[in-house]
């Protein structure tokens, strides 16, 4: 019985895949909190599809994949902000069309010429093998490039995800720190991508938040509690991934749905009130107590 | 500029783009007023607000702010997410412009809020979160995170907008405190009633400045037909103007 629960850590290469999706569920964990707190969740899941175009495209293009994908999620993520400030076209299009646009590209470019890089089915799904070095040291440099961000600017990331209008006005730049959240985005979704796969990116960067919302109403509890669950969560996957011969993405992302699933069955109607208005900017305030007039 | 002017706008036309929503507009907001900015939705209240703020830039003439002036803002509660994850202590300290690294507050700074949240009577709700405090309360929260950039001018969008009668007085009898303490505020407000006819100084607003003065000024038929492109009558009651909307007529009365 020992030795089959501990059979999968005599190999390497699920070591590896350990790691990384810890890594990776961490790293989803804690950009999902501001992800989902500035509504913004249809994002991971656009940008994805984004930086599988870039996937695609970078070696054809003669740059190496690691750096063509980024830049190419970069660019996509700059113009999504680009053309929905410009309020000629909603955020919701605005991410519909270009990064779809871009993800047509991809499978057209991969099925035309082959690729140099990750599998297909790996980009999609996600996938234990091909964890080596380099895909370990590319998350931990996004999970600490994630981290010193977060921790230098909190008060002004706070701010700008709470009250970006007040913020403005209060002299942060709410179109810098946009901009810098979307290259943690990219640079993230970039370095996670062959370990949970396009499809299943967003799921885990918004599930462990949604979740931990149900718990808790403390901003600052909610980013370590969501790094830690999402770090839970692909340890965990990873682990079931080796035992089920499932793809990795599929199975860390269902033990973050039975995570959902059991604090929502926990906290009943107050957990499910908290993570309701997660996003929602329209709430009229409640009446006061009565004072006299001037 | 006069030594007493905190903010000063000479000849101002804005617009987004299309035709402008502010012409030619000349106001001065001084050290220590208190004024309401009256008017229809679409007359230019919140770009005049943004120009005063610095967050827009006039097409033609000029905003001088006078040097070393700090002027903060407060929304419309409306607007806010009562549901995100802040407490109200948390919520204040945002104002905080900081250069630290770690992201929990100092000593010095967790003063600074107990005492402006103590100045605005709320000191007891620090640790509660935004969700389970009144109207009245938010916008102390939210006035009490504006104070905290030491402000010498105070800008307001709608406060009242969506509140009780009871809040509503509040409102007024915080923001008097406030203004007998010296501090100059200048907030927007669609109610004439309940909040325009009690300030001292008005200004009506419908892409050009209608009129400024009194509200026995301001509030009267002429100008609140030009401001509203309504017939509105206006009653005395204890001293101050009552406009009453009877334009529409009584509906749902047979013959």
């Amino acid at each position: 019985m020992i030795d089959t629960l501990l059979e999968p850590f005599q190999y390497q290469f699920v070591v590896n895949g350990m790691y990384a999706a810890v890594l990776a569920g961490a790293l989803c964990g804690l950009l999902g909190v501001f992800i989902t707190l500035r509504g913004m969740s249809y994002i991971g899941h656009g940008l994805s599809h984004a930086v599988f175009g870039g996937y695609a495209a970078a070696p054809l293009l003669g740059l190496p994949i690691v750096l063509g994908a980024g830049a190419w999620g970069l660019g996509s993520a700059l113009l999504i902000n680009v053309v929905a400030r410009s309020r000629r076209i909603g955020a919701d299009a605005a991410i519909g069309v270009i990064t779809t646009a871009s993800f047509a590209l991809g499978v057209a470019l991969l099925t035309r010429f082959g690729t140099k890089g990750p599998a297909f089915d790996a980009l999609l799904f996600g996938s234990i093998n091909g964890v080596g070095r380099d895909e370990l040291l590319l998350l931990l440099g996004a999970l600490l490039f994630a981290a010193v961000t977060f921790t230098a600017l909190y008060r002004a990331f706070l701010f700008t995800t709470f009250d970006p209008d007040v913020a403005d006005v209060s002299g942060i730049s709410v179109k810098r720190m946009d901009a810098l959240l979307m290259l943690v985005l990219s640079v993230s979704i970039l370095a996670t991508l062959t370990i949970i796969g396009v499809t299943l990116v967003a799921a885990t960067l918004v599930i462990p938040a949604v979740v931990v919302r149900m718990l808790t109403d403390s901003f600052s509890r909610m980013l370590w509690a969501s790094t830690a669950l999402g770090a839970a969560a692909g340890a965990i996957g990873m682990y079931l991934s080796y035992h089920l011969a499932i793809p990795s993405g599929t199975t860390i992302v269902l033990v973050n749905a039975l995570a959902f699933v059991v604090v929502l069955l926990a906290t009943g109607p107050r957990g499910l009130r908290r993570a309701a208005g997660m996003d929602d900017h329209s709430d009229v305030p409640a009446v006061a107590p009565v004072a006299a007039v001037r | 500029m006069s030594t007493e002017a905190l903010v000063r706008l000479d000849h101002v036309t804005f617009g987004y783009g299309g035709e402008p929503v502010l012409k030619d507009v000349n106001h001065v907001v001084e050290a220590g007023a208190f004024t309401g900015v009256v008017g229809p939705s679409g007359s230019g209240k919140t770009s005049l607000l943004r120009l005063l703020l610095g967050t827009e830039q006039p097409q033609h003439g000029t905003v001088t702010r006078a040097p070393g002036t700090a002027v903060s803002y407060v929304p419309q509660l409306e607007t806010v997410n009562w549901n995100f994850p802040v407490t109200v202590g948390e919520c204040v300290l945002m104002a905080r412009r900081t250069r630290r690294v770690l992201p929990w507050a100092t000593a010095e700074e967790k003063t600074e809020v107990a005492a402006v949240l103590d100045r605005l009577g709320i000191a007891d709700l620090a640790r509660r979160h935004i969700r389970e405090l009144s109207g009245g309360q938010q916008q102390r929260m939210f006035i009490a995170r504006a104070l905290l950039r030491r402000p010498q001018l105070l800008l307001m969008d709608e406060p009242t907008s969506g509140v009780d009668v009871a809040t509503r007085h509040e409102v007024l009898h915080l923001l008097d405190e406030l203004n007998r303490d010296g501090l100059a505020i200048l907030l927007t407000t669609h109610d004439l009633n309940g909040m325009a006819a009690h300030l001292p100084h008005l200004v009506a607003l419908n892409t050009r400045v209608i009129a400024s003065g009194s509200p026995a000024e301001v509030i009267v038929p002429d100008v609140l037909e030009r401001t509203f492109g309504a017939r509105m009558e206006v009653l005395q009651h204890l001293g101050m103007p009552v406009v009453v909307d009877s334009g529409a007529g009584r509906l749902g009365v047979a013959g």
